[in-house]
């Protein structure tokens, strides 16, 4: 049902759009938001409320208010007066239990009033305590708006995009325009932010873009909501024309279906040509319902009577309805029917982004209204923002202590009525901020642009005092409701994968997250590919491993420096193992230094502490200023270790250089050709077995892969994931930083004394180690086995006296040694070969004996072998 | 904290391309007693003002250096990429 064409409306009448509003077709045209097109088809309640779920119709039609919130495609609480409507869109009612005439919640409405007052969550449903489980249910069903579809998965994809402006203004309105001008003719770069579609245009000299400011934040930082993207604006100077809002009136039924603000009018009548009522009664506490008498006559409303409040007193009034629509408006008492009420309780400065850029609000007792003040720098307010043409209307007409039958609301969103905010007051919550926290007035999703105000007026008036003495409440970006998925972004899992990834996928392998990146936790068969490299011959891709060199004419005094361990008297071509510590002694990371020549180090770390390792490494040196460079060349180098009984023979098949045991011994460091790529070879095992590690450009990670694969086939070459090595390693004491060892662990507790060397003149960690010796130790880390053979969970408890006195780090079954072995902290008196453990595992108590010694080859015979 | 940092390398970028370490701290020389190690790990200054601090632009071109930043407002006053203990 339109109007016939109105001048500047928004439609275009050629071009029909359609969507299902609960699966019946609702047409519309080009240029409708949802809310219009369900209007025009005579659609009138639109949501129910919060609490009560009273029947809520248009009020504000400009995307401030929550009533016209629907489910659109899935996505919740979608405004649906701003929002226009797109082809085929599925738009559904939420919070309603039935449909939108008759919710069968409303209940609440009617007899909810003694049981649900104010603050009810703090004192009701709390006992019996054994009924929780069933509140809770209830609860949850009923609170809350609109529901998220957890299996709708990401169809949206969410972006952010950082831009600079040297000037920002917030709102495209005539003041804005007029700032943006102003700054653009002095030659600066101008972009208006502007949430109304309708206002967005080309600009003049300016850029305008449509979106919402949602805050100010420090650095001149404004975050726009642009639908699925944001961008991050960093304005150099911000010009706040956010204009002022339209307030409500507070008496009873004031929620009613068809009481509306004049800017609803305007937009119904002037955009999308449709009538807003038959019959209207219009209450004016300014000018700007009296602006909305003539759109009314246009549409062919009745305008049955006009109240200007600054001119007649009104003691009393009240909406009446019907079904939750509105039916009559009683004026001290005189019934005048109307299906349209038009309020307007004067217009508020939107100070608020102000006062996110740290400006004051202060009320103005001339004209009623909070105005910003002490403006910080670099911005600047303009328009009805800055209280320009806001007219004095009578605050008092706001809220003038209306009693009566029926419900009056302060807070539409929230379901808050004035009783609500009189039993906090005699509750106590004197304080407007307390006030806020206790009713919830101000924090659904308005964010206070239609309660704020109200509020204060009520709390003043019945506090017997004024609005400046009341204050306000601070006020908090977001400025308007967004979306949790813009502010959230594009869902980001970074992963790194080493160039032998794709073998391990043909492989079959079960591939696991290690930090970011993708390892093969076994291919299929961890028991049996730790036997195979105890048998014959495993080979693992270690590419993961953090790699840095490590150069210069200091390299080598710099890492004395950082590592407890020594390296000046190291001779090039050899390896040591170290540990990095904190200056407070605790365990940063592990790996292998090996010296490649007199200034030249090669240093791994753990896969996942490469760039930690690297910032801590560059940060002594932004310190020392020794002479030493640090490269990462983690990603560009691939790495592979193979280790078994066969391969020393698998080597000599790879490469010319003698690997023999006297040639190449352990904690050796090579370069040579390996399979006809230039690799570093290292000669070490963490594993157990003879082993070599094989460093090569990772272009060439593949092809060494297939080469040992290959050449290895008969050797019994066979891959072995991460699992299988944390088997072997555990049969060895390896420790794994950050699984045997905590941010708490250090070297000598960890059992690894022999790492620091207490006689160097300093190292990062010796004087907080030092005084570990000092006191004492209070824990060590140790090995164990099982009595029984059953494994224990990682991090179960180890009993001590009936108290927990330690924790199990690592726990395996070894094949190989047929015994059930872990690692885990005790009380220092127990860290003694063959003392006996109580381990609480499942509930049950086993025993264990504590190993200090590797369970595996304990003096290394194999490893150097 | 959304301001920007002026690094020494890159100019002005958004402060969470950084990360900081906190106020630069004075290692003791010799060997410290407990209270002077103490005091060098755990006990900061912590000013409401001007500070002295460690940043690292690590999501741009990982360099270290020291600013000078006021804790109250986040103005940053200086930044020196060569430090001296």
């Amino acid at each position: 049902m339109r109007l016939p064409p109105q001048p500047g409306e928004r439609l275009d009448r050629g071009r029909e759009v359609g969507l299902t509003f609960h699966g019946a077709s609702v047409r519309g045209f080009e240029g409708d938001t949802i809310a219009s097109a369900l209007f025009g088809e005579g659609q009138r309640i639109f949501s129910r409320s919060f609490k009560y779920h009273r029947p809520r119709g248009l009020l504000c039609c400009q995307g401030t208010c929550p009533n016209c919130m629907l489910t659109v495609d899935g996505t919740p609480n979608v405004r649906a007066c701003v929002t226009p409507v797109t082809e085929g869109m599925r738009v559904e009612a939420q919070n309603v239990r039935g449909s939108l005439d008759h919710d069968l919640l409303a209940v609440t409405d009617k007899i909810g009033g003694p049981f649900t007052p104010v603050g009810f969550y703090y004192r009701t449903m709390i006992r019996p305590r054994r009924f929780w489980p069933l509140y809770e249910k209830f609860l949850r069903s009923v609170a809350g708006l609109g529901s998220v579809d957890k299996h709708r998965g990401r169809e949206q994809r969410y972006d952010v995009e950082h831009r600079h402006a040297e000037v920002l203004v917030i709102g495209a309105g005539s003041a804005g325009r007029q700032a943006a001008r102003r700054h653009a003719a002095e030659g600066r770069q101008v972009v208006v932010v502007e949430t109304d579609p309708a206002r967005v245009d080309a600009g003049e000299g300016f850029e305008v873009v449509n979106g919402t400011a949602l805050g100010v934040f420090e650095g001149g930082l404004v975050p726009v909501d642009s639908g699925a993207l944001l961008l991050r604006y960093r304005a150099g100077h911000i010009v706040v024309a956010a204009g002022a809002v339209e307030q409500p009136l507070i008496f009873p039924g004031n929620d009613l279906v068809g009481v509306m603000l004049p800017e609803a009018v305007r937009r119904l009548v002037g955009r999308w040509s449709l009538k807003p009522g038959e019959r209207a009664v219009v209450i004016a506490a300014d000018e700007g319902a009296l602006d909305a008498v003539p759109l009314l006559e246009r549409a062919g409303t009745q305008v049955a009577e006009v109240v200007d409040l600054r001119e007649t007193r009104v003691r009393q009034i009240a909406a009446k309805g019907r079904a939750g629509r509105l039916a009559a408006v009683e004026l001290d008492g005189r019934k005048v029917p109307c299906d349209l009420l038009v309020m307007s309780g004067g217009r508020q400065p939107a100070y608020a982004l102000l006062a996110h850029a740290g400006a004051k609000v202060e009320y103005e007792h001339e004209r009623g209204i909070f105005l910003a003040s002490e403006i910080p720098s670099g911005v600047e307010v303009v328009g009805a923002a800055a209280g320009e043409g806001i007219s004095a209307g009578i605050p008092a007409a706001t809220y003038n202590g209306a009693a009566g039958k029926g419900k009056c609301f302060v807070c539409i969103c929230e379901d808050v009525t004035d009783k609500d905010m009189k039993r906090a007051i005699g509750e106590g919550f004197d304080s407007i901020e307390l006030a806020k926290r206790y009713t919830t007035v101000t924090m659904g999703p308005c964010q206070g642009k239609l309660c704020h105000v109200p509020s204060i007026r009520l709390y003043a008036r019945e506090n017997e005092t004024d609005e400046a003495t009341i204050g306000t409440t601070t006020a908090r970006p977001p400025w308007q409701p967004v979306e949790l998925g813009l502010l959230a972004g594009r869902p980001h899992e970074p992963a790194q994968r080493t160039s032998i990834h794709h073998r391990h996928k043909e492989l079959g392998a079960k591939m696991m997250w290690t930090g970011t990146w993708r390892r093969p936790h076994s291919y299929g068969d961890p028991a049996g590919e730790a036997k195979n490299v105890h048998e014959t011959l495993g080979v693992i891709d270690v590419s993961t491993l953090g790699k840095l060199l490590v150069t210069g004419r200091d390299a080598a005094e710099f890492l004395e420096r950082l590592y407890p361990n020594r390296f000046g008297d190291m001779k090039p071509g050899r390896i040591r193992y170290g540990v990095l510590n904190s200056d407070a002694g605790r365990i940063m990371d592990d790996g292998t230094i090996a010296r490649l020549s007199e200034d030249d180090f090669y240093v791994t770390t753990t896969s996942t502490g490469a760039g930690a390792v690297v910032e801590w490494f560059e940060w002594w040196n932004a310190i020392w200023r020794l002479e030493v460079e640090i490269v990462n060349v983690t990603g560009a180098l691939a790495a592979v270790n193979v280790a078994g009984p066969n391969a020393r023979e698998l080597m000599t098949r790879l490469t010319d250089l003698d690997v023999s045991n006297e040639g190449f011994t352990y904690l050796d460091a090579k370069h040579a050709q390996v399979a006809g790529v230039p690799a570093l070879l290292l000669r070490i095992g963490f594993v157990g077995e003879v082993g070599y590690e094989i460093h090569l450009p990772s272009p060439y990670g593949e092809h060494l892969w297939d080469a040992i694969l290959e050449r290895g086939a008969d050797l019994g070459a066979k891959p072995f994931g991460l699992e299988p090595q944390r088997i072997l390693r555990l049969e060895k004491m390896h420790i794994l930083i950050g699984q045997d060892t905590d941010s708490e662990s250090n070297v000598l507790e960890a059992s690894m004394p022999w790492i620091a060397k207490l006689d160097k003149d300093d190292f990062v960690g010796k004087w907080s180690l030092e005084h570990v010796l000092e006191r004492g130790f209070r824990e060590q880390l140790v090995g164990f086995e099982t009595e029984s053979g059953v494994v224990p969970l990682e991090g179960g408890q180890i009993v001590v006296d009936g108290r927990p006195g330690g924790r199990v780090t690592s726990a395996r079954w070894s094949d190989h040694l047929g015994r059930a072995i872990g690692m885990a902290w005790v009380p220092p008196n127990l860290a003694e070969e063959d003392a006996e453990l109580t381990l609480k595992v499942n509930g049950s108590f086993e025993k264990a004996r504590v190993r200090l010694r590797p369970f595996f080859d304990p003096d290394g015979e194999k490893l150097r072998s | 904290m959304s301001f920007l940092l002026p690094c020494p390398n890159c100019g002005p970028r958004p402060v969470d391309e950084f990360t900081c370490t906190g106020e630069v701290t004075v290692r003791p020389k010799g060997s410290p007693t407990l209270r002077e190690l103490t005091d060098y790990l755990y006990f900061k200054r912590n000013v409401a003002g001007v500070q002295r601090e460690w940043w690292c632009h690590r999501r741009g071109c990982e360099a270290w250096f020291t600013a000078e930043r006021d804790t109250r407002t986040n103005e940053v006053l200086s930044v020196e990429v060569s430090a001296e203990q």
